[in-house]
């Protein structure tokens, strides 16, 4: 409500500016040419006193001077104007009218007058919750830096760090910091492939050379390792050969133990490169349980991706009512009216054919507010 | 709701400068009082609200409110206040309120201080002004708007780049930009001519001081740039012909040009339209320079954005202010009355010379700087037109242009004397000759070129102390006479020679700099000592210090000449953790006008540090130079009086005294 006081005296004091030259009366104070050659005859004189110029000198300037300032008094041009206030009404009227519909025309294509101020200072205030403690973050990761600073032959300092920093994204950092720790507390499967998954997020996600030499180190270490195996498959698959990139995922998930929590991230590449694979129709209790531990913003990250997964399927196959009724449901707690409104059309065309089901969504459409 | 307002502030800003751009022109060709009046005011509130923005944006920066994504993107709440502040104008967007904010600045200015002005002219001005202020607005508010928020404000910021984060960035693009920006008060004034279709000596009466203002800033803002360049960049070098100093330089000519072409149109009413289209090239130049920089043409440390959007937002913007403006030149040109008449050999023909060869000059940087993205753009062949170019075709223009410098002011307008001239100029000639010889001497072996080139430095800071001495009447009056005749010369006389002598000092900065400049670069182990010169250097050992945003590792070196210890030298290097960048910052020691240069390479594993060390001789002239010429102009500025070119008249007169 401030805001929109202070805007709108803004405007006032905008239109003020124009209107009040308008509604003037005298004639404008205005200079001369006339002027100027006059002060300029004067500054002749000043210099002849002052014996900066010669007698014959300042005879000569003089003339031409006063040449001059015959010719701009005759130049000058009464000023003559008859009926002004046509003229006067139409300017108001600009100022009055245009000015104020035009600023706020332009202000709100661009201009977020719903969003309050959010100084550091008020952020700082608020209480914990809504910041979720990325200073005390910044603040650790700073005096672990320091202490390394002070003791490079520390690796478990380092072995603190590489985490952090790659959830930081400072895959740069984290390549030094693993390439560290295999310095100094020896060579194993694990610090070799966490090496290739830091020089991997260097490069956006591409398994370049070093990488894959990494993760090829990894496997002679212990055959085994599930991350190296993984990202191996991944560089198959950037280098245009999905189908071993399918093998070794498939490899991978019939190797996996029960409880792994990373089978639904395998299942997920495999099915990008070969989408017969057969998908479980809801979350697997891994996924909950691999979700439980995340951080909110990961956590809405996670929802959207088993959301657009339950999409997928369901454009495959229509008639799973129950699946239609959970995907509306959940674009709406994600707060997406748009993509919730296109799910029920998609669903009402898919169920076309059977009204029982059909009437099912016409009640949850309207349950929801999506109508209208 | 700060940032609401600020935004809103901007938008307002435009609406009352479309309302400046029209009814006071309407007003003009109606010579209707009332609507002409209108142009002052809205001058007044167009400042006033474009300030409200601009504090608006930096109260945003100061506060680091990251709901603003432009203070998200460019500050950090752990970066020092100062820097804070600097980061408003250290982004695109930010810079660009800035120069609109200046633009404000120079039309209230106009409007507070052209009461003198004959009404439709001051009318035209601002009209003008607010042409090309709106066009800017636009521009801000459709593709780079600072005042763009973040629904929900990010807890830390991405900080400023670091090579950006120092107190030389404060100072030098808002001074480049006031220079930039006054020359459009010139442009408006050319423009607002053509339309009114006069012009004369009192016309030029109003436009020089806004000229010499805008000429001091861009002065003092490229020399700000080159000392910045120079000790922050970390390899000593102050001038690169990089195309974005260039973007500055050719602006500057142009405008040194169009200072001496209006100082002869104000006194003798000659070289009108030639100063007209001085004015108009020199703002077309300045825009150019804009373009460059801002839509991202170049790849340079100064360009922080690209977006082809704004480049092509830009290029309207020129095309339109440029060709627009040189067509109305060639429409109304004719119509203008020629001025007076001069002799070739005259003060009138010296300056004559000197915008001759500044053009030709200016020409030469402007070719050098956009050949090669012309040809790129045109057949992809990358080219690079370095030093090499501009030493060839630059150097070789401004000789005879500093041979011709000491000559202008001597000389009698309308027809002069040139064998009076040289005559009067000998001591100078003789210094010159002198040094020539004397570093001949010296330095045996070196450079065939540089003595000369010293000489003539030499003979343009003697050359244009002679005019002082010369009018004083020093050695042929009584000292204390001489004195308060020197006292008594018009300030413009002072500002002239000190302008003179910069530039003279300054050459002889760069001449030194250039050809008797040492350089090492060694890797030395703490302990060890180097030799430069007659100095030597002990590396002491380094450590490593907290920063409020970086981490600082600082190498401690003894200087020593002849055994006793001189002071101590301090490099190092800062590592911006936040952006994953690191700054060198050289250490200065400053003996005379002479510096040795310290900048630090890398550590190796074993403790042994690679450095970068210089000897420079002389190398504070360059920027004492432009500070002088800065000084001259200042004088010249506050001799509030009228300028008036007494001619010499056509029969000599045997007992005429010689003044």
């Amino acid at each position: 409500m401030t805001l929109w006081f202070v805007l709108s005296l803004m405007t006032a004091a905008a239109v003020f500016a124009v209107l009040q030259p308008l509604a003037r009366r005298a004639p404008l104070r205005s200079g001369s040419d006339v002027a100027v050659y006059r002060d300029q005859l004067q500054e002749i004189d000043r210099d002849r006193t002052a014996g900066l110029i010669g007698e014959r000198e300042a005879e000569a300037a003089r003339i031409e001077v006063s040449r001059r300032l015959i010719g701009a008094a005759d130049a000058e041009a009464p000023a003559a104007s008859v009926d002004r206030t046509g003229r006067r009404r139409v300017a108001a009227l600009i100022a009055l009218v245009l000015l104020p519909l035009g600023a706020a025309g332009t202000y709100l294509m661009s201009g977020s007058p719903h969003l309050p101020a959010q100084p550091l200072s008020a952020r700082l205030d608020r209480p914990p919750a809504d910041a979720p403690g990325e200073r005390s973050i910044a603040d650790l990761v700073g005096r672990v830096e320091a202490h390394l600073e002070a003791n490079p032959e520390d690796g478990r300092g380092w072995e603190v760090l590489a985490p952090v920093y790659m959830r930081l994204n400072r895959y740069e950092d984290a390549v030094k910091a693993r390439r560290n720790i295999l310095r100094l507390l020896g060579e194993d499967a694990v610090r070799h492939s966490d090496l290739g998954e830091a020089l991997t997020g260097v490069a956006n996600g591409i398994v370049t050379a070093d990488a894959k030499a990494a993760f090829e180190r990894a496997l002679r270490h212990d055959p085994n390792e599930f991350k190296a195996r993984y990202f191996l498959g991944l560089a198959a698959e950037q280098d245009g050969r999905p189908n071993e990139a399918a093998n070794v995922w498939r490899e991978l998930l019939a190797g996996a133990p029960p409880d792994a929590p990373w089978t639904g991230f395998i299942r997920e590449s495999l099915l990008r490169v070969d989408p017969s694979t057969p998908m479980p129709a809801g979350p697997t209790a891994d996924d909950v349980a691999a979700a439980s531990q995340l951080s909110p913003e990961q956590r809405t990250e996670f929802v959207r991706g088993m959301v657009e997964r339950l999409a997928e399927r369901l454009q495959r196959e229509g008639s799973d009512v129950d699946g239609w009724l959970r995907l509306l449901r959940a674009y709406m707690v994600l707060g997406d009216r748009d993509k919730a409104r296109a799910a029920a059309g998609d669903a009402r065309r898919a169920l076309a054919s059977e009204p029982d089901k059909l009437r099912q969504i016409d009640e949850l459409v309207k349950g929801l507010g999506l109508e209208g | 709701m700060i940032p609401e307002i600020g935004h809103y502030a901007l938008v307002l800003a435009l609406g009352l400068a479309m309302i400046q751009a029209v009814v006071p022109l309407w007003g003009a060709r109606l010579r209707d009082d009332t609507l002409m009046g209108t142009a002052g005011p809205t001058a007044f509130a167009q400042l006033a609200f474009a300030a409200i923005a601009f504090a608006a944006l930096t109260a945003c920066y100061v506060y680091s409110d990251f709901s603003v994504a432009n203070v998200f993107e460019n500050s950090h709440s752990a970066k020092p206040l100062i820097y804070k502040i600097t980061g408003v104008w250290g982004n695109h967007e930010g810079s660009m309120l800035l120069w609109v904010l200046i633009l404000a600045l120079f039309g209230a200015l106009v409007a507070y201080f052209g009461d003198n002005l004959p009404a439709t002219l001051k009318a035209n001005v601002l009209a003008v002004q607010s042409w090309i202020a709106a066009a800017f607005y636009i521009f801000i508010l459709g593709t780079s708007n600072p005042f763009l928020r973040l629904a929900e404000a990010p807890f830390e910021g991405r900080d400023l780049n670091p090579i950006l984060q120092d107190i030389g960035l404060a100072i030098h693009p808002p001074m480049l930009y006031l220079g930039y920006v006054g020359f459009s008060i010139s442009f408006s004034f050319a423009i607002a001519a053509l339309i009114e279709g006069r012009i004369d000596a009192a016309w030029a009466r109003w436009v020089r001081p806004w000229t010499l203002a805008a000429w001091m800033c861009l002065t003092a803002g490229i020399s700000m740039g080159s000392y910045w360049a120079y000790y922050e960049l970390g390899w000593g070098g102050w001038w690169f012909w990089d195309p974005v100093e260039n973007a500055s330089l050719m602006p500057w000519i142009a405008g040194t040009a169009l200072l001496h072409s209006a100082v002869v149109m104000e006194k003798r009413n000659a070289l009108k339209i030639w100063t007209i289209l001085l004015a108009i090239l020199a703002f077309s130049l300045s825009l150019i320079g804009t373009f460059l920089v801002r839509s991202g043409v170049l790849t340079s440390v100064h360009t922080f954005a690209t977006d082809p959007t704004r480049g092509v937002f830009i290029l309207a913007i020129l095309t339109f202010f440029i060709g627009g403006g040189l067509a109305l030149y060639a429409w109304r040109a004719p119509v203008l009355k020629q001025g007076g008449l001069f002799a070739p050999l005259s003060r009138e023909g010296a300056l004559v010379l000197n915008n001759l060869f500044l053009t030709t000059a200016c020409a030469t940087v402007f070719i050098g700087t956009l050949y090669p993205l012309a040809l790129e753009a045109l057949t992809g062949d990358k080219i690079s037109v370095g030093a090499p170019f501009f030493n060839l075709t630059f150097g070789p223009l401004m000789v005879p242009l500093l041979l011709a410098v000491p000559f202008g002011p001597l000389l009698a307008w309308k027809r002069g004397d040139l064998l009076g001239v040289a005559q009067r100029l000998t001591a100078a000639w003789m210094c010159g000759l002198i040094t020539v010889a004397v570093t001949f001497a010296i330095t045996r072996g070196g450079p065939i070129l540089a003595p000369f080139a010293i000489g003539l430095a030499v003979y343009v800071m003697v050359g244009a102390l002679t005019d002082i001495f010369e009018r004083a009447g020093l050695l042929r009056v009584p000292f204390p006479t001489a004195i308060r005749r020197a006292g008594g010369l018009p300030r413009s006389a002072w500002g002239t020679a000190f302008a003179h002598f910069g530039l003279g000092a300054t050459l002889l900065g760069i001449v030194c700099e250039s050809n008797w400049n040492t350089e090492r670069i060694v890797t030395l182990k703490p302990n060890e000592t180097v030799s430069l010169r007659s100095y030597e250097l002990t590396f002491d050992g380094m450590t490593t210090r907290q920063g409020p945003n970086y981490r600082e590792l600082t190498a401690k070196f003894t200087v020593r000449s002849g055994g006793t210890v001189v002071d101590v030298m301090e490099p190092s290097k800062r590592n911006f953790a936040s952006r994953g960048t690191s700054t060198t910052e050289a250490a200065l020691l400053t003996r005379g006008f002479s510096q040795i240069y310290l900048s630090l390479g890398d550590p190796a594993a074993d403790g042994a540090l690679a450095i970068r060390l210089y000897h420079k001789p002389l190398v504070l002239l360059i920027w004492l130079g432009t500070v002088l010429m800065v000084f001259g102009g200042a004088l010249s500025l506050s001799d509030r009086r009228l300028r008036v070119g007494a001619p010499k008249p056509a029969k000599k007169s045997a007992l005429q005294p010689a003044e």
